[in-house]
């Protein structure tokens, strides 16, 4: 598969992104901000960093980034995107994934290893994750509190939008170990159509042993499986 | 001529930096401190000679697109003379 990853002034994570493609046996590819267009790219991965110096407020600026509109229109025609961390925030401030990614809870950068349990394994995001077991898996943000409105939350929760939360190692959401403040201990949504998704977690920063935790590779699994899927339906 | 744009917190979005500061004023004494809402302030400069109804219009646009989000942010406008 040919993943697309972006790179916006202040990415950080591009070059994760990419490794964590290329170790699990794909192609990926940088496109610039700038770029008008995603190439022949089968997904699209919005990395994790500090577009624009996380000016006004994080994922604002990017999300005007001519490469943003390409990606609009890559998402309304079904494509696969995935946005990680700093990714999650510009895809929700696109209005391509409802919500906010808000100000930590305790104003503090948060660098840790966090638990997730999978709130939805019927996703193209989700599908390749053990049902049974809860993932392990890196973050490293200042403003990754999740918030929308009742109504919004209402009807993520109603359509399984909400992909991962933030649990205990014994796969509880409790206050403890939500470590942002996120409403519902979110970590991920996906939008209503499942081909958008967003978590503040990095996947790509746990997709190799020698890193601590290869759970990220589930995610990235889950999408070629979907890609791989689409294909053959198309044959 | 010049603009100015008050960015506040929704009042049901989690405002730990206004809360912290609330905390700290009453920490160090002030009494009668209620609740300190942490937003921002923009100043736009506006060409000369610009028509008042026509720099709203467009900074009313761009505080909805761009300056301010609706989800989790209020704003107010003051176009200045």
């Amino acid at each position: 598969m040919r993943f697309a990853i972006l790179q916006f002034p202040a990415s950080n994570c591009d070059q994760d992104c990419v490794h964590a493609a290329r170790v699990l046996g794909h192609a990926a590819r940088l496109v610039w901000h700038k770029d008008t267009s995603l190439g022949d790219a089968d997904a699209v991965i919005v990395p994790g960093g500090f577009s624009y110096g996380d000016y006004l407020r994080c994922g604002a600026i990017a999300r005007f980034s001519p490469v943003m509109q390409a990606v609009r229109a890559f998402a309304e025609e079904g494509g696969l995107v995935l946005g990680i961390c700093n990714g999650f925030q510009i895809l929700c401030e696109s209005g391509l994934l409802p919500g906010a990614l808000i100000r930590n809870r305790d104003l503090q950068f948060h660098c840790e290893q966090v638990y997730l349990r999978t709130a939805n394994p019927n996703t193209p995001f989700t599908r390749c994750i053990p049902r049974d077991g809860l993932m392990r898996i890196p973050i490293a943000h200042g403003e990754g509190c999740y918030f929308a409105d009742e109504a919004t939350l209402g009807r993520l929760q109603a359509k399984g939008q909400v992909l991962w939360q933030y649990v205990d190692a014994r796969g509880e959401a409790t206050e403890r170990a939500n470590p942002n403040g996120s409403l519902l201990n979110i970590a991920g949504i996906a939008n209503e159509t499942f081909n958008v998704a967003g978590l503040m977690p990095h996947p790509d920063r746990a997709s190799e042993s020698v890193l601590g935790s290869t759970d990220g590779r589930y995610i990235f699994e889950s999408m070629v499986a979907t890609l791989e899927e689409r294909r053959r339906a198309a044959a | 001529m010049k603009a100015r744009v008050i960015i506040t917190p929704k009042k049901a979005v989690l405002d730990p930096q206004g809360k912290t500061v609330q905390e700290a004023m009453a920490h160090m004494g002030y009494e009668g401190i209620g609740a300190v809402h942490v937003g921002k302030y923009i100043e736009v400069e506006l060409a000369p000679g610009m028509d008042g109804a026509v720099a709203e219009a467009r900074l009313h646009d761009a505080c909805r697109k761009f300056l301010s989000n609706p989800v989790i942010e209020d704003y107010r406008l003051e176009i200045l003379a």
